[in-house]
């Protein structure tokens, strides 16, 4: 058959989609269980969930959430960390711990033949942690080693110098590794206290989902953790939001990095939080602004001139208002223009050239129509419900996801961009050889450039 | 693991492998091209990579990029370049398929009518800063290209990386871009595989009607290449770099993809450094924390292979002293052979990273690349059980042999990358390395 190329084939009947059914208890000691059946792969997978991430270190004490998630598998209940990591890889175990601003991830998943022996160890590593001080101090210097590091990571350093000026004085002003004043500074009793605090079963969500029935997979659940009983000092709260901080007076810093290859940017302001009810239309605008490739700031910056390997933008919505940023790593010669160019996209779209028809409806067909596919392994469903439980969505968010995206309107995107974004208020932060690309730095016209220190 | 497929070879050669999966109502379009960095030659690298940025800026009947119409369609989509193939892949909704195959037969067909030289030279600087960003700027960023360059001869394949030289990258031609396109982008030197939610025999008449009609094209030539020659006597190397902490690099070469000994060396990186309770984490990390971070891995490719062993020195140590530790655990691997305890992990992980592999359908990795990796590498797309099986068959003697034979003291490259000024942490007798 000869085949038309005249024009692209039409996109066929949009087909059905049953999002996995989530199933949700509730266990005497207050631990939530919810639970999703997948059983394309023999495996299964837990997700814990603690809602308490590295916005609750203590302002002297940055980095203190992230090393005690980072003990939890340094040995727990009888076992040392020799033989947790012996009994890990004998089920086949993949491990992983994840701490951001809002939240501390642990997620186990193993063959599922072994979901049992996977159930109690994770169980152990969150409840019973052993907590010496021989292996405090090891991985004490581990992060002190990694901090020693990051002075050559100009992506680390650009995403701490730009929480710094963002955030001064407030929980999200760091990165989650903290700094080596606070480590060294740390005793492994606040470690410990900071874990009773915080670690509750009535705080927690567990998901489990994988190739078992929801029966099965809350059983694993129940079995393991249901014997919890919380400590009293976990009653308080460990969490402090104050309010976003006002915008920095300045509105450029440079960190030098001598004969750097590229210059590392950030660009924005402190954004929104994850209960705005903006939150769809604010999707949809970071789509056509930076959210993906045809995006107009990729399209710019890489497509047309050719100054980066890619350029995005994004809305970190969090629990307080998260920062709003554009992030590329750029040709060190074309910092200055790639600048430009980039202040240029945020403004434009707020007015001068605002979202057009064709532009909103890429964005939305982008994640509506490609909304499934975030649901096809158990590790990806699992990730998803935390999100739901972690900023407490409604149980119907994923199936009302898809038309609150197709309600948005031109109008709500240039709305939200006017309301979100705010040129007066854009700090640019930028890592790279001042000697290349101070001399042209009066053209942004951005006033006074802070000096950020490299270390 | 029960992964039905089949497959079709189309009269032009194309290679069309279709696997149902029902799941979730999305497909994946996977095409593997049978070229990648190894097709280069010295004073040429980098274009197979090259290239393949250009595959995605438009074809003659579509020529305003490719990803406008697949992202707006829903769908996630990439490419990717290694030394030994080129992957182009979209994960689409269902209703989208056609559209994929539109596009994926477009590029495939009729690229040449829609490339300019504007195209080709935004790409070019594109690409020059995707190395900047991944490999220039980045702490270690050019130890690979150390190491590749001293383990194979200048005239092998696998002598440069994929990303290749910043000055071969500034002199290729539009014209290159032509010969390569006809050389290497026929369909009887390409793997189509839809892995998803479709009827097959529905599926497959889309794939003949759209790539059935393109030209076959003459066959691809043959890689030609020496074996690496054999390294007799330990070879130092030293790179000072902008780095706060030495890492000390040790390689050897190692037999290619699937070959004999291949699996029993990826369980001997697996028994040295994968997770905490790894003889080398314990011993180099746990209990003398002399090293902050250490790895090892059997790179297999379809010409041959290399292991490493990489161990970053915590301050204050130096890679002498890692080296004496890393070589005392080898040579004990060697003597003694893994332990029941080691083998029962091994063989667990290998079983489980099998599986956590084919969850997905498409993407980078998932059912589809694997299908399309057997039945380019083997001409054998159903070799999932005998893949898992190499792993099953792995005797604790079988790894100690292969430690032996391939990681042998005399036999290897010692890479000591040192923060600038610093010569001094590297082992001795360590020859200046010139990469950029």
């Amino acid at each position: 058959m000869a085949v038309d190329r005249s024009r692209l084939p039409a996109l066929g009947p949009e087909p059905p989609f049953r999002f996995p059914e989530i199933r949700r208890r509730t266990l005497p000691n207050g631990l939530a269980v919810w639970t999703v059946e997948q059983h394309a792969v023999p495996l299964i997978s837990f997700l814990v969930l603690v809602p308490v991430g590295a916005a609750a270190d203590p302002p002297d004490r940055p980095g203190l959430a992230a090393i005690t998630s980072d003990m939890l598998d340094e040995g727990c209940g009888d076992l040392s960390v020799i033989e947790l990591h012996d009994a890990l890889g004998r089920i086949g175990g993949h491990l992983d711990a994840e701490i951001g601003s809002d939240a501390t991830i642990v997620t186990l998943t193993s063959l599922a033949r072994f979901a049992g022996r996977g159930a109690a160890l994770l169980a152990d590593m969150l409840l019973r942690p052993r907590l010496e001080a021989r292996d405090f101090e090891r991985v004490r210097e581990l992060r002190l080693n990694r901090l020693t590091q990051i002075r050559d990571m100009p992506p680390a350093l650009a995403d701490r110098a730009f929480a710094q000026l963002l955030y001064p004085d407030h929980p999200y002003g760091h990165l989650p590794i903290g700094t080596e004043a606070s480590l060294r500074a740390m005793a492994l009793s606040e470690i410990g206290a900071f874990h009773r605090a915080t670690f509750a079963p009535s705080r927690i969500t567990v998901v489990a989902s994988g190739d078992a029935t929801h029966e099965e997979l809350a059983g694993l659940v129940n079995e393991a953790f249901g014997g919890w009983v919380g400590d009293p000092s976990s009653a308080a709260d460990p969490r402090r939001l104050p309010a976003a901080p006002p915008s920095p007076s300045g509105r450029i810093a440079v960190l030098h990095r001598p004969d750097a290859a590229q210059s590392e940017l950030r660009v924005g302001h402190v954004g929104v939080s994850r209960a705005t009810p903006d939150y769809h239309p604010l999707l949809v605008l970071n789509m056509v602004l930076g959210g993906q490739f045809v995006s107009r700031v990729n399209m710019k910056l890489r497509e047309e001139k050719g100054y980066t390997y890619g350029a995005r933008t994004s809305f970190d919505f969090r629990r307080g208002p998260g920062p709003f940023s554009l992030q590329a790593s750029v040709q060190s010669e074309m910092t200055v223009d790639a600048v430009l160019d980039a202040l240029s996209e945020l403004r434009d779209i707020r007015g001068d050239r605002p979202v057009s028809k064709a532009e909103l409806e890429t964005g939305r067909a982008a994640l509506t129509r490609g909304y499934p596919r975030n649901f096809e392994t158990a590790e990806q469903i699992s990730r998803g419900a935390a999100q739901l439980a972690l900023y407490g969505l409604p149980d119907d968010y994923f199936s009302t996801f898809v038309p609150k995206v197709l309600a948005v309107t031109e109008a709500d995107v240039t709305r939200v961009a006017m309301e979100h974004i705010d040129p007066s208020r854009l700090l640019t932060v930028i890592v790279g050889d001042r000697d290349k690309i101070g001399p042209s730095l009066p053209r942004l016209n951005l006033g006074v450039v802070t000096e950020v220190p490299a270390a | 693991m029960n992964i039905p497929f089949t497959r079709h070879r189309l009269d032009n050669g194309l290679d069309v492998l279709i696997h149902e999966d029902h799941g979730c109502p999305i497909v994946a379009v996977n095409l593997w091209y049978h070229v990648g960095s190894k097709n280069e030659k010295p004073g040429r690298t980098g274009f197979a990579h090259l290239f393949e940025h250009l595959m995605f800026e438009g074809s003659q009947h579509y020529d305003r990029g490719f990803f406008q119409p697949l992202q707006e369609a829903g769908a996630w989509l990439n490419g990717s370049t290694n030394a030994d193939r080129t992957n182009y892949w979209e994960v689409v909704p269902r209703n989208a398929l056609e559209l994929a195959i539109w596009m994926e037969s477009d590029r495939m067909g009729y690229l040449l009518p829609a490339l300019t030289d504007a195209k080709f030279e935004t790409q070019r600087e594109v690409v020059l800063n995707e190395r900047r960003q991944n490999y220039e700027n980045r702490p270690y960023g050019f130890a690979g290209m150390a190491l590749v360059g001293a383990l194979y001869q200048p005239d092998h394949p696998y002598h440069w990386l994929t990303i290749g030289a910043a000055e071969d990258i500034r002199a290729a031609r539009l014209d290159d871009v032509r010969a390569f396109f006809q050389t290497y982008y026929r369909p009887r030197n390409a793997s189509l595989t839809l892995a998803g939610d479709v009827n097959t025999s529905e599926v497959l008449a889309m794939a003949t009607d759209y790539f059935g009609g393109l030209d076959a094209g003459d066959e691809a030539p043959a890689v030609e290449f020496e074996p690496p020659s054999r390294i007799s006597s330990e070879t130092r190397l030293i790179l000072e770099d902008r780095v706060e902490l030495a890492r000390l690099y040790i390689a050897w070469h190692s037999p290619p993809l699937f070959a004999a000994d291949d699996a029993e060396l990826d369980l001997v990186a697996e028994v040295l450094a994968s997770g905490k309770t790894s003889r080398l984490y314990r011993t180099l990390v746990y209990e003398e924390r002399m090293a902050t971070e250490i790895a090892a891995s059997q790179n297999s490719r379809e010409i041959g292979g290399f292991f490493q062993v990489v161990a970053t020195a915590a301050p204050g140590r130096t890679l002498a002293q890692l080296e004496q530790a890393l070589a005392r655990a080898l040579a004990e691997f060697v003597d003694e052979g893994p332990t029941a305890a080691e083998m029962e992990r091994c063989l667990a992980q290998a079983e489980a990273n099998f599986i956590y592999r084919l969850q997905t359908v498409g993407g980078f990795g998932g059912k589809s690349d694997q299908l399309n990796a057997y039945n380019m590498y083997l001409g054998d797309p159903d070799f999932f059980d005998r893949d898992l099986a190499r792993y099953r068959h792995v005797t604790p003697e079988g790894m100690q042999r292969v430690a032996r034979e391939w990681l042998r003291p005399d036999g290897r490259i010692v890479l000591s990358v040192v923060p600038k000024g610093r010569a001094d942490l590297a082992l001795d007798r360590s020859q200046p390395v010139a990469v950029s």
